[in-house]
């Protein structure tokens, strides 16, 4: 069964129709990567996944995203959707708080107060980011002094803390350099095993060794899904195969 | 130094407007910065001799005119009024921030009214308050219609650091906590209000200066009478009308040098510390 | 759902307490204009503004304001002829001759100017330029003309604050392109920079109107307080703020409501200064 079924999604900021009749499946335990060039809409349809547009006015939907068959738009607790279907953020947005607090805050917002639990919580969702070992020494001291780099891996232990069953990351490594966007990289590989992830990237060469299966858009639909490998060498849409040649964009 | 001076002179002497604006900007800065000067040093001089130890004594008599009891009135006052006015400020620029759509109605009328309230001179307030909270209400002087004066009078100082607090928190901050699942009422009073702390505390800090500071509003409000209010509906005097009362009266002159020495170092140290906050969150 | 259900009630408490500085403003001017209106409707709108005698405790009582409004523009323009050109020569000199760690020092000293409270202000008043003003100009000394210097000298944070921000947004391009042409600093400041910067300069003096306007306790302290209409500088007057102030202790029925009428007409002139204020604040930020 698909985790994500998306069907005939269309989406509206005002007058301006950024995303056109959009159907997509995406399987479980898969890396999917949205392409396309700037302001295509492929941030905005992995935001209609968790709901994130509903904070932006003006933002009207069409359509239906059924997650594990059931409509998120419908009957949902937006606030446990987001439990769901966690995010990491293009810019690395640690709190204004410790290390520890800021993954505690997630498992706190869904009322887990033990602190045994917490801190059980904390070092697996840490480990889990591959950062436990450069933060272990430091869990309580303020989070904004650590790296790019450290702070995004920090932001994705925070979204792993509410046990999440997709992630969504938008653009994670744009604000990186290569060595934290390597890292990054492994770390999706590795998650895969234990989450479906859906991921924005400007970045084709990280499309191609990140991702399961790559999609690209272009001024507001979704023009081609295919496998990875079978998108970057064989694109049936001429645009797609324009873009990823390089030829625009 | 030399070429640099002769310089100038060449060029003062091609423009001669040049030289008298420079003059009149030199002159201006200085008379502003020294009638600054000149009134601390004034009133220091004449005052700090005659800070006794009776001028702090816990009751007033004609006789030895304490300031002991406008202080503790005054701190009073200041407590009372931020226990009022701060949930109210605070919690409009909540609204307005977090909360109102963009541009919407409400929004636009409710800024309109803060800075109505911003612009209404010290003795409106005051006519105000002795009309409604002393008359109407039945209050009398007392207490509680100072108190409920001053409140609505710093609710639009309050009301509009905290806003320009909260719009200076990060965005990112609240896109991570909904990301989450938190809801708003988390996301605001768990990560926005506590990062907008030292910008609100800036804000609060300047209204305790203004009612340390405060008369007109509070002459037919609170009284005037000397002591320190013993019930939430009987008059006092903060240090400030102790201020106006004794400078009125003409007996106690130096004793008024001396209550005003007290009142200009809480005043000046309370905007110092005022600066001092919002210096460090700057830095930030 | 239970929690959706908290943040709609929040949101509604939010709103509700952010209406609340609307009903202060609502019953502020309900109040004023409704305690002031028995005394208009007795005396009559054009006797009252109009009228130069104020006598409320005579025999046959006069309740005439005129002198009140005439002593606060009065005072009002003694404080922004002196006030002004002080306060936009600082601003001028702040914003662009001011090396900075001068400038570490003389803003905040100019900030601390503001905080001063007026019973201070009145009390050096008292003190200092009340004697100066009986020993170079005569007469007793409590006067317009040691008012005005009072406020010209209170108003000056205000201006020099106002009139620095808005100088500083004008772009350093003007600037850099008057120097490019020949012109001396001062005179690419002062003939480029400064008329920029007008709507905020001026907005700074009518914020500088209004607060001398409203200003009560200092003027009290320093101004004579006689009810009279008069254009000697070295003669006492009274305003509208000190005419509440200083009656309204012992006044009861018409008295108290004409008293409460001159400070619904102080308010409407504050009204009408504070729109004039923020509608060169909206120009001024729209110019750049």
């Amino acid at each position: 069964m698909n985790k994500f079924e998306i069907n005939n999604l269309d989406l509206h900021y005002g007058d301006f129709h950024a995303l056109k009749n959009i159907n997509m499946q995406i399987k479980p335990n898969t890396v999917t990567a949205f392409i396309g060039p700037s302001g295509c809409g492929k941030s905005t349809f992995l935001r209609t996944l968790n709901r994130m547009n509903d904070l932006v006015e003006g933002c009207r939907i069409t359509g239906e995203i059924l997650m594990d068959g059931k409509n998120i738009y419908e009957n949902t607790d937006v606030n446990m959707l987001r439990k769901d279907v966690g995010m990491v953020f293009q810019k690395p947005n640690p709190f204004p708080m410790s290390v520890y607090n800021n993954i505690a805050y997630g498992p706190r917002t869904h009322g887990i107060t033990k602190k045994a639990q917490l801190d059980e919580i904390v070092e697996k969702s840490l480990r889990d980011a591959a950062i436990w070992d450069e933060v272990k020494d430091r869990l309580h001291k303020s989070a904004l002094g650590l790296s790019g780099g450290q702070q995004q891996r920090l932001c994705i232990a925070r979204a792993l803390a509410v046990k999440p069953q997709v992630l969504l990351m938008d653009e994670p490594t744009s604000a990186l350099d290569p060595i934290s966007t390597a890292k990054v990289e492994d770390l999706v590989l590795e998650l895969k095993r234990d989450y479906t992830i859906v991921m924005v990237t400007h970045n084709m060469q990280q499309a191609m060794r990140a991702s399961d299966e790559t999609a690209f858009f272009l001024l507001g639909e979704m023009v081609e899904k295919a496998s990875t490998e079978r998108l970057f060498s064989a694109p049936q849409d001429k645009r797609c195969e324009d873009y990823i040649t390089g030829r625009f964009g | 130094m030399n070429t640099k001076i002769k310089q100038a002179m060449a060029t003062y002497k091609r423009s001669p407007f040049s030289f008298v604006m420079r003059l009149m900007l030199i002159l201006s800065i200085t008379f502003t910065v020294g009638m600054l000067a000149f009134i601390l040093v004034y009133i220091s001089a004449k005052g700090i001799p005659y800070l006794s130890k009776d001028l702090f004594s816990f009751s007033y008599t004609s006789e030895n005119v304490s300031m002991m009891p406008g202080i503790i009135t005054t701190l009073m006052m200041v407590a009372a009024s931020l226990f009022i006015s701060l949930p109210f400020g605070i919690l409009t620029a909540v609204y307005l921030v977090e909360y109102a759509p963009r541009g919407s109605r409400v929004v636009e009328i409710i800024r309109l009214t803060t800075e109505t309230l911003s612009g209404i001179p010290s003795i409106v307030y005051g006519l105000f308050g002795n009309i409604f909270f002393v008359t109407v209400l039945g209050w009398r002087y007392s207490f509680m219609a100072g108190v409920m004066t001053i409140s609505i009078m710093i609710l639009p100082l309050v009301m509009r650091t905290t806003e320009e607090a909260l719009i200076s928190v990060p965005d990112d901050w609240r896109q991570a906590s909904f990301g989450l699942g938190a809801g708003r009422l988390r996301t605001v009073f768990r990560i926005v209000l506590p990062s907008a702390v030292p910008g609100i505390l800036s804000g609060v800090i300047l209204a305790v200066g203004r009612i340390v500071g405060e008369t007109a509003a509070l002459i037919y409000t609170l009284g005037t009478m000397a002591k320190i209010p013993d019930s939430l509906f009987s008059s006092g005097r903060t240090l400030a009308l102790h201020m106006w009362v004794l400078s009125g009266e003409g007996l106690h002159i130096n004793q008024a040098y001396a209550t005003s020495v007290v009142l200009i170092v809480l005043v000046v140290g309370i905007n110092a510390l005022s600066g001092l906050v919002a210096n460090k969150l700057q830095k930030r | 759902m239970n929690h959706h259900i908290k943040e709609k009630i929040a949101e509604y408490i939010f709103l509700a307490v952010a209406l609340s500085s609307v009903l202060a403003v609502v019953l502020i001017s309900v109040f004023i204009f409704a305690g002031g209106m028995p005394a208009i409707k007795e005396i009559g709108i054009t006797d009252f503004v109009f009228g130069t005698k104020w006598k409320p405790t005579a025999a046959a009582p006069y309740y005439g304001v005129a002198p009140m409004i005439v002593g606060s523009l009065l005072i009002t323009l003694g404080a922004v002829a002196i006030g002004v050109p002080m306060g936009i020569f600082s601003a001028v000199f702040l914003s662009d001759f001011c090396p900075d760690r001068l400038h570490r020092i003389i803003n905040p000293a100019v900030n601390l100017l503001a905080g001063i409270p007026s019973v201070i202000y009145g009390f050096f008043g008292i003190v200092i330029i009340v004697p100066f003003v009986r020993n170079v100009f005569g007469g007793n000394g409590n006067s317009i003309l040691a008012a005005s210097i009072l406020l010209g000298i209170m108003i000056l944070p205000t201006i020099v604050s106002v009139s620095q921000a808005a100088l500083r947004a004008v772009p350093s391009a003007y600037y850099e392109g008057a120097l490019a042409l020949g012109a001396t600093k001062e005179q690419a400041v002062f003939k480029v920079v400064l008329p920029a910067a007008k709507s905020g300069v001026l907005a700074g003096v009518i914020l500088g109107i209004g607060r001398s306007i409203g200003e009560t306790m200092a003027v009290q302290m320093v101004a004579g307080n006689q009810p009279r209409i008069t254009f000697d500088m070295t003669k006492g007057i009274r305003t509208m703020t000190t005419n509440i102030v200083l009656e309204m202790a012992e006044a009861a029925d018409l008295h108290r409501s004409a008293l409460i009428a001159t400070g619904a007409l102080l308010f409407l002139f504050i009204l009408i200064i504070n729109s004039m204020f923020f509608v060169l604040k909206r120009r001024m930020n729209s110019e750049h």
